[in-house]
């Protein structure tokens, strides 16, 4: 199996591939409805997470809501 | 602190039980006794809401004294922030574990931001997370002090204004900013009665009086209050609203403090709708003189 190494939240992670940003959240055990998706500082919406590819060297960001004043 | 072998034991100390007491007796009250008859809802971006408190959600010792302080606040907007997800331990710690977007309207912040750039991703990542499209934009320009950088501010208003979004804009007391700001599209303005996590309540009631009296739209101060007082003196003044953490969890019984600041928020508000007396130099006695004795 052949993996890439992406940048997730600003550290380095091997994911095997073919991968979209949907088998991502899964192999982090994130649920979808509750985090943000952006990659290559586009967001990608949720309806799109199954659609996009990641490749080498791609910078995700996974953000959620967190207290705050 | 150690317990007195004479005590009875108690389910709760009395003090406990009377202040729960209290709340229940409270509650009643502001139920039986809401809105000020001649009062209209605070309205925001087409939005209406009942309550004048709007409560943030962080630096509380835990989730559910967050929870129960929320509650006994009476708010309906809630602010939450953006953040990156813990990848080390994602169990439990996004806010949505703990607040239901039924119960609260969820007002993001972009908390920590010190460019427009900056503010505006937050922004869109914050409207993509939520459900709806407002934003309590901030544009910090000072580490000290935490206080805007006015120029990114009319920058990332504007910009997001034109993108559709519901600006609720965090600033000075400055007046000239606030008209900037309405003029940029913002859906209300919030200038600061003090700076952000300070306590150091209103420290210039001429300043928010005169953007409340300037601006079309609502004007809710956010920042600084630090107890019942200084809400309710700010209230006095004439705004819409107040949005208020530090004051709440920072206090030793945050549930209590949120219910003394319903109250505050309610009377301020009650109190300015009143008007109040005139202030004079001279005492005016309240008994009447005639009719007394020779």
């Amino acid at each position: 199996m052949t993996e890439i190494e992406i940048m997730v939240n600003g550290e380095p992670r091997l994911v095997p591939v073919p991968a979209t940003a949907a088998d991502l959240l899964r192999q982090l055990g994130l649920d979808p409805r509750t985090v943000v998706v952006e990659l290559n500082r586009k967001i990608v919406r949720r309806p799109q997470l199954s659609d996009t590819p990641l490749a080498e060297g791609d910078a995700v960001e996974l953000v959620h809501f967190v207290g705050g004043g | 602190m150690l317990k007195s072998v004479r005590e009875p034991p108690t389910p709760a100390p009395p003090a406990y039980r009377s202040l729960l007491t209290a709340y229940a007796y409270l509650s009643t009250m502001t139920i039986v006794q809401t809105e000020p008859s001649t009062d209209t809802p605070l309205t925001i971006g087409g939005r209406s809401f009942r309550s004048r408190l709007m409560v943030g959600t962080g630096k509380y010792r835990d989730n559910g004294e967050m929870v129960r302080a929320i509650e006994a606040s009476g708010a309906e907007i809630v602010t939450v922030a953006v953040r990156r997800v813990d990848l080390d331990r994602t169990k439990d710690e996004g806010i949505l574990h703990h607040l239901s977007p039924d119960q609260h309207f969820l007002l993001a912040n972009t908390a920590g931001c010190y460019t427009a750039d900056e503010a505006v991703r937050y922004a869109r990542l914050a409207r993509e997370a939520g459900f709806n499209e407002f934003v309590k934009l901030e544009v910090i320009g000072d580490r000290e002090t935490l206080l805007p950088d006015t120029e990114g501010l009319l920058t990332a208003a504007r910009e997001l204004a034109a993108e559709g979004f519901k600006v609720l804009a965090y600033t000075n007391d400055d007046l000239i900013t606030a008209l900037r700001l309405e003029d940029a599209g913002c859906a209300a303005v919030m200038p600061l009665a003090s700076p952000i996590g300070s306590g150091l309540g209103l420290l210039n009631p001429y300043g928010i009086r005169t953007i409340k009296r300037r601006l079309s739209v609502p004007v809710i101060v956010d920042a600084g209050v630090g107890t019942a007082s200084d809400a309710c003196l700010t209230m006095e003044q004439g705004v819409d609203g107040i949005l208020m953490n530090t004051a709440l969890a920072e206090a030793r019984d945050p549930v209590a403090m949120a219910a003394g600041m319903r109250l505050a928020v309610e009377a301020g508000r009650h109190a300015f709708l009143a008007g109040r007396m005139p202030r004079r130099e001279v005492a005016m006695p309240s008994t009447p003189s005639a009719g007394m004795l020779e």
